[in-house]
C-alpha cells in the first residue's frame, strides 16, 4: 500500500518536472480481493494490487488530465507531458478557478472541527483478511446452503485503499479506507432469496446470519404463484428503497440544474415529496463511508437535501456555484455555495452527493409491523435493472428479483412471480406510509445508502414475468 | 449492458489506464517481445513449482483518449494509460487469480506465488476439479486492420470536430444542452501460458457521439447520433470518425429533439413496430448475447448479473424465433470490425463463429474451456475476456449479430409495405429481468406508419414483451444494405463488475403484434 509519505514524494517529483501554472496530483489505490462462489463451489478469486496517479496542469485557464499507473520518473515525466499537451490546446475556459488553498479546503471553523470528528474508516481486521479466512466465511454459507437443501452463489470480498490529493497551492488530503462485503443469493429449484451487507469493519459483517435469511426467502418464495400486475401497496425492503431511490441524486447538483437536465429544475423550494422525507448527504454518518473531500479537496459538508418534502437545496462544486451566481436560474436554485461535492476536473457532471442518509422517521415501525398492519399487498426484497423512463416525471422502470411475496391479512402468504414497474419517484416518495429506521444498506444499482424500509401505496406494477 | 454508476466513494470520476514502456521508443519490436516472455515466464515458473497444474500469464498496456465538449465549451479532455500483468492458475483442481502493476521480477514472482496461494483456498469449497477443454498451442501475432492510428490525430483537430457539431446543434433554437465525445482506445496483450501459447495482439477502437437536449415545460427530449449512450464504436482507427457523418447529419438531430416537444405521446396498445438498427442491435444483446452465456446458465452469474431462461435441456429444441431469425457469434475478422472482434480470446483460443438460432431454432451457447464439456463440445467456443490486464477473463459476448434479410429490401420499402405500425429509432432506456424473459424498451423517437406512409412523429415509444414470444413475432428483416455493425462499450458483468465492448449486427426489422406503451401506463 501506497503511504502519505510516498505519495506526497511522488507530487514533489511531478511538480518538479512540470513548467504549469498550478498543477493538481490525485492518487488513488491500493488492494482488493474478491473470493467468489456458486453452484457451493468457490469458481472465481481474485486479488489486484494497483495505484493510479493523476497529474492536472493548468496553463492560462486551460487544463487537462492524464493518468498513469507506474511511478518511475519516466513514467512520471511523460503524464506530466501529456496532461500539459492536451492542457495547451484547449481554449482558455472562463469559469476555471485557481485551485484551492488548504485554507478554503477546509471551509470554517465549524468545517475543522467537522474534520476532526470525521470516524476512522481504516480497520487492521479487514485490511489484514486472507484468502484462506475469506474460504472459511464462504464455507460456512455452503454449509448452510446444504443443510437447506439449496444452492448458492455469492462474494466475500475485502479491501484496503487510499485516495489523496496534492496541488502547488499548499493542498494536502489523505485518506484510508477498508472495505469487507458479503453478498448471497440462495436458489431452489424455482425460487431465490438474497441478502448483501458491508462495512469498512469486517468484524460487522455475519456471514451466516444473513445465509439463514436468503435461505428462509428462497425456501418461503417456492411454487411463486402468478398474481396480476397493478397499483398495489408494497413494502420494499431497505436494499430495494436503495436502488430505485438512488437514480434521482445525479439530480441533486448544481450543474444538472444549469444544464436543465434535472427533474429539480425549477422546483427547489417546492414540497414534491410526502412530508415524512428527510434526505441529508452526510459523509459523516456512522454508517457512511468515503473520503471527507472531493475532487479538488475540498471538505465534503452535510447537506440537506430535502426537508419535511421539501427540496431544500443541491450540492455544488466550486466552479459550479459561481456560475450558478451569475445564471439566470440562481433565484430558483436554492442556497449556492461550494458544499465539497465536486468531481475531479476537468469534467462534464459537476457534482453530485454521495453519502445519502435518511432521517430516522418520528414514528418508526419494523418491517413486522408494516405486514402487519397491511391487508393485501407485495413484500420486496430486492430490484433489478432499473433504468430512467422519463427524465422529468423521475419514472423508473425495473423488476422484482430474489424474494418477492404476497401479504394477505397482515401475513406473508407466499411467493409471487417477479413484476415490472414503472414508477414516478415523486410519486413514490409521496405516498410512504410507514418507514422503519434507516439502516446501512448496499444493493447493485445505486451507491450504498442509510435508507429505511417502506411501505408505499399505488406503487405501480405493469407486467408479471414467467418466474 | 453496463449498470452507470460512479466509481465507489472514488474522488476520480472516471477508471484509467496506462501503457509505460512507451518510453524506450527504441527498443525494438523483437526485444519488447522477448522482454515479456521473460517476465511472463518468471510467473509461470513460479506457479508451475508451487504445484500449479496449469498457468497463464497476461501482460497488458492499455492507452485511451475521452475528449468531450458541452454546451461550445471542452467538458473533459483526458489521456490514460495502465499496464500491469495477471495471473492465473488451477492448483488443487480449483482456480486462482492474482493480479499487480509491479512487473520487477520479486513483484511478478509474488503475483504469482499469491495466485497459487488463492487456488489452494478456492479448493478448500469445491464440488469437482475444473476441467478444461483441449487447446492446442499457438505462437502468433495479431493486429487490429486500421487506416490511421487515432492518436496519430491532433487534439486540436478532435475538439474542433466537436465543438462544429456542438455549434450545428446548439444552432437549433430550443436546445438547451449539447454533448459530444470522442474515445480511441489501445491495447496491447501478451499472453503467456504453461502448455505453450505464445500471443501477442494490439486492438485499436474508436468511438464518436452526440446528443441534443431540449427541455421546456415539464418536459425533457433529446436525440442522439448515430446512437444514444456514447454513439457508434468499432474496433477500427480514425477512419471510423470520418465514416459517421456526424456533422451532417447534426442539424436534423437536433430539431428533431425540439419536434418531440410538439408530438403526440406514443399511443399505448398493440401493433405491429419497426425497430432502427441500432435498437435492435440492443435487443439482440439484451435478450440473446446474454441468455446464450454458458456461465450464467450453470449458474456462476446467480448472485449478481442473474441465471438465464435457455437451460440446457434448450439446446437444439427451443424454437427461439420465427424461421427467418438466423444469429451467429463471431470473433472473426470477417465478419466486420467489432467490438467482438479479435484473434485470439483471453485464454488463447482463436476467434470462431458460432451458430446461436439457426432458421429460429437455437442452435449455440457461448462457452469457455472450463464450460465447453457442459454441453457436449470438446472445445471452447472462445468467448472468454478480460477487461483489461487487472480482471479475471469471462465468457463474454463476442459479436452477436442477426443475419440480414436476403431478399433486397430497404427501410423506406419495409415501411411502404407496412400498413399501420410505429417505427421506433434510438435507444433511450432498457431493462430485462435476470433469467432475460420479460424485457421493456423505451426510444427517443417514433413515427407512426399508416397505408405505408410515414405519417406523424410520436414521442416517448416504448415497447414490451417476452424474449421468445418477441423473436417469434419476426416478419420482416432488411438486407445487407441497411445492416450495421454497432458497438457497445459499456456491457457490465462480474464481480468485481467489469466494462466490456460487444457488436451487434442488425438491420431495421418489422415485428407484429407488440406491445406497447407500459412505460408510461398508469405512471
Amino acid at each position: 500500500m501506497l503511504t502519505r509519505d510516498q505519495a506526497g514524494d511522488i507530487f514533489n517529483r511531478i511538480r518538479n518536472f512540470s513548467t504549469a501554472d498550478e498543477i493538481e496530483v490525485l492518487i488513488s489505490g491500493g488492494r482488493f480481493a474478491l473470493t467468489r462462489f456458486a453452484n457451493n463451489t468457490i469458481h472465481q478469486n481474485v486479488e489486484e494490487e494497483n495505484h493510479i496517479v493523476s497529474v492536472r496542469t493548468v496553463f492560462g485557464g486551460r487544463t487537462a488530465r492524464a493518468f498513469t499507473n507506474k511511478f518511475d520518473d519516466e513514467s512520471l515525466r511523460r503524464v506530466v507531458a501529456s496532461s500539459e499537451n492536451l492542457a495547451k490546446v484547449q481554449h482558455p475556459d472562463p469559469d476555471l478557478l485557481p485551485m484551492p488553498d488548504s485554507r478554503e479546503a477546509a471551509g470554517s471553523a465549524d468545517d475543522k472541527v467537522f474534520a476532526m470528528q470525521f470516524p476512522s474508516r481504516h480497520f487492521a481486521e479487514t485490511a489484514s483478511l486472507t484468502p484462506q479466512l475469506r474460504a472459511d466465511g464462504v464455507k460456512k454459507i455452503v454449509d448452510a446452503a446444504k443443510k437447506h437443501k439449496l444452492t448458492t452463489a455469492g462474494i466475500f470480498s475485502s479491501s484496503e485503499s487510499v485516495e489523496g490529493i496534492f496541488n502547488s497551492r499548499g493542498l494536502s488530503n489523505w485518506h484510508m479506507q477498508t472495505l469487507a462485503e458479503v453478498s448471497i443469493t440462495m436458489l431452489a429449484n424455482d425460487s431465490s432469496g438474497w441478502q448483501k451487507a458491508n462495512s469498512p469493519d469486517v468484524a460487522n459483517l455475519d456471514p451466516l446470519g444473513l445465509a439463514e435469511i436468503a435461505a428462509k426467502k428462497a425456501i418461503d418464495s417456492a411454487r411463486p404463484a402468478e398474481i396480476p400486475a397493478g397499483k398495489c401497496t408494497v413494502i420494499l425492503e431497505p436494499a430495494a428503497v436503495l436502488d430505485i431511490v438512488g437514480f434521482m441524486f445525479w439530480d441533486y447538483s448544481g450543474m444538472a440544474i444549469l444544464d436543465q437536465r434535472s427533474f429539480l429544475t425549477g422546483r427547489i423550494g417546492s414540497k414534491l415529496f410526502g412530508k415524512n422525507i428527510t434526505i441529508w448527504d452526510d459523509v459523516t454518518h456512522p454508517l457512511q463511508t468515503g473520503s471527507p473531500f472531493d475532487g479538488e479537496g475540498m471538505q465534503r459538508r452535510r447537506v440537506p437535501l430535502v426537508e419535511n418534502g421539501i427540496v431544500q437545496r443541491v450540492v455544488y462544486a466550486r466552479a459550479t456555484a459561481e456560475r450558478m451566481k451569475r445564471s439566470e436560474q440562481k433565484d430558483k436554485a436554492g442556497p449556492i455555495a461550494p458544499t465539497g461535492h465536486g468531481f475531479a476536473l476537468p469534467n462534464e457532471m459537476g457534482e453530485m452527493p454521495l453519502n445519502i442518509v435518511f432521517a430516522t422517521p418520528q414514528d418508526p415501525q419494523t418491517l413486522a409491523q408494516m405486514i402487519a398492519s397491511t391487508e393485501r399487498g407485495v413484500l420486496v426484497t430486492r430490484l433489478w435493472y432499473i433504468r430512467e423512463v422519463d427524465p422529468f416525471e423521475k419514472i423508473v422502470t425495473g423488476m422484482t428479483r430474489d424474494g418477492t411475496f404476497l401479504i394477505e391479512n397482515g401475513r406473508v402468504q407466499r411467493g409471487v412471480r417477479n413484476f415490472r414497474f414503472n414508477q414516478s419517484l415523486i410519486h413514490m416518495l409521496s405516498s410512504v406510509n410507514a418507514m422503519s429506521v434507516p439502516v446501512r444498506s448496499c444493493g447493485e444499482e445505486s451507491l450504498d445508502m442509510v435508507v429505511p424500509a417502506m411501505k408505499i401505496r399505488d406503487f405501480n406494477f405493469t407486467e408479471v414475468t414467467k418466474f | 449492458m453496463w449498470h452507470t454508476l460512479p466509481r465507489r466513494h472514488s474522488i476520480l470520476p472516471f477508471s484509467r489506464r496506462s501503457r509505460p514502456w512507451e518510453q524506450s521508443k527504441s527498443v525494438s519490436v523483437v526485444n519488447l517481445k522477448l522482454r515479456m516472455k521473460e517476465i511472463a515466464n518468471w510467473a509461470l515458473n513460479v506457479a508451475t513449482m508451487r504445484g500449479a497444474s496449469y498457468a497463464d500469464a497476461r501482460i497488458v498496456s492499455q492507452r485511451s483518449r475521452a475528449l468531450t465538449t458541452k454546451n461550445g465549451k471542452v467538458g473533459s479532455a483526458s489521456d490514460a494509460e495502465s499496464t500491469g500483468m495477471s495471473v492465473r492458475v488451477l492448483a488443487d483442481g480449483a482456480w486462482g487469480f492474482a493480479a499487480s502493476e509491479n512487473l520487477s521480477r520479486a513483484g511478478v514472482e509474488a503475483t504469482a506465488a499469491r495466485a497459487v496461494e488463492i487456488a489452494r483456498a478456492s479448493a478448500q469449497v469445491k464440488q469437482q476439479d475444473v476441467r478444461l477443454a483441449p487447446e492446442k498451442p499457438v505462437t502468433a501475432e495479431w493486429v487490429t486492420p486500421h487506416v490511421i492510428d487515432p492518436f496519430a490525430i491532433s487534439v486540436e483537430q478532435n475538439i474542433a470536430l466537436l465543438l462544429n457539431i456542438d455549434s450545428e446543434l446548439r444552432a437549433v433554437a430550443g436546445i438547451t444542452l449539447a454533448e459530444t465525445n470522442l474515445n480511441f482506445n489501445r491495447e496491447e496483450q501478451w499472453f503467456i501460458s504453461s502448455e505453450g501459447s505464445d500471443i501477442h495482439q494490439t486492438k485499436y477502437s474508436a468511438g464518436a457521439g452526440y446528443t441534443a437536449y431540449a427541455f421546456a415545460g415539464n418536459e425533457i427530449q433529446k436525440r442522439s447520433y448515430p446512437n444514444s449512450y456514447g454513439g457508434q464504436w468499432q474496433n477500427k482507427g480514425y477512419e471510423l470518425i470520418e465514416e459517421l457523418k456526424l456533422r451532417q447529419n447534426a442539424r436534423r438531430i437536433a430539431e428533431e429533439a425540439v419536434a418531440l416537444h410538439h408530438a403526440e405521446q406514443c399511443p399505448e396498445g398493440t401493433f405491429d413496430i419497426i425497430l432502427d438498427s441500432s435498437q435492435l442491435g440492443l435487443q439482440i444483446h439484451e435478450s440473446i448475447g446474454h441468455p446464450i452465456e454458458l456461465d450464467r446458465v450453470l449458474g456462476m452469474e446467480a448472485n449478481f448479473a442473474g441465471t438465464s431462461f435457455l437451460t440446457l435441456d434448450k439446446l437444439r429444441t427451443l424454437r427461439y424465433g420465427s424461421e427467418m431469425v438466423n444469429v451467429v457469434a463471431d470473433a472473426r475478422q470477417e465478419h466486420g470490425p467489432g467490438l467482438g472482434t479479435f484473434g485470439f480470446d483471453d485464454e488463447g483460443v482463436p476467434a470462431q463463429c458460432t451458430p446461436i438460432i439457426t432458421d429460429g431454432l437455437f442452435t449455440g451457447y457461448l462457452s469457455s474451456r472450463e464450460t465447453a464439456h457442459t454441453i457436449g463440445e470438446s472445445r471452447s467456443g472462445g468467448t472468454l475476456r478480460a477487461e483489461g490486464w487487472n480482471r479475471l477473463p469471462m465468457i463474454r459476448m463476442t459479436n452477436i449479430s442477426l443475419l440480414p434479410g436476403e431478399k433486397p429490401l430497404s427501410l423506406e420499402e419495409l415501411i411502404a409495405s407496412t400498413d399501420h405500425g410505429i417505427l421506433m429509432q434510438t435507444n433511450r432506456s432498457w431493462s430485462i429481468d435476470d433469467k432475460r424473459y420479460n424485457f421493456q424498451f423505451g426510444c427517443e423517437i417514433g413515427w407512426e406508419i399508416k397505408h405505408g406512409k410515414r405519417m406523424r412523429m410520436v414521442k416517448n415509444p416504448s415497447y414490451s414483451g417476452i424474449t421468445t414470444e418477441f423473436w417469434n413475432a419476426l416478419d420482416t428483416i432488411c438486407s445487407r444494405d441497411e445492416w450495421t455493425l454497432w458497438g457497445t462499450p459499456n456491457c457490465g458483468k462480474g464481480q468485481p463488475q467489469q466494462v466490456m465492448g460487444t457488436g451487434h449486427g442488425a438491420a431495421p426489422s418489422l415485428f407484429r403484434k407488440i406491445k406497447v406503451g407500459s412505460a408510461y401506463k398508469g405512471s
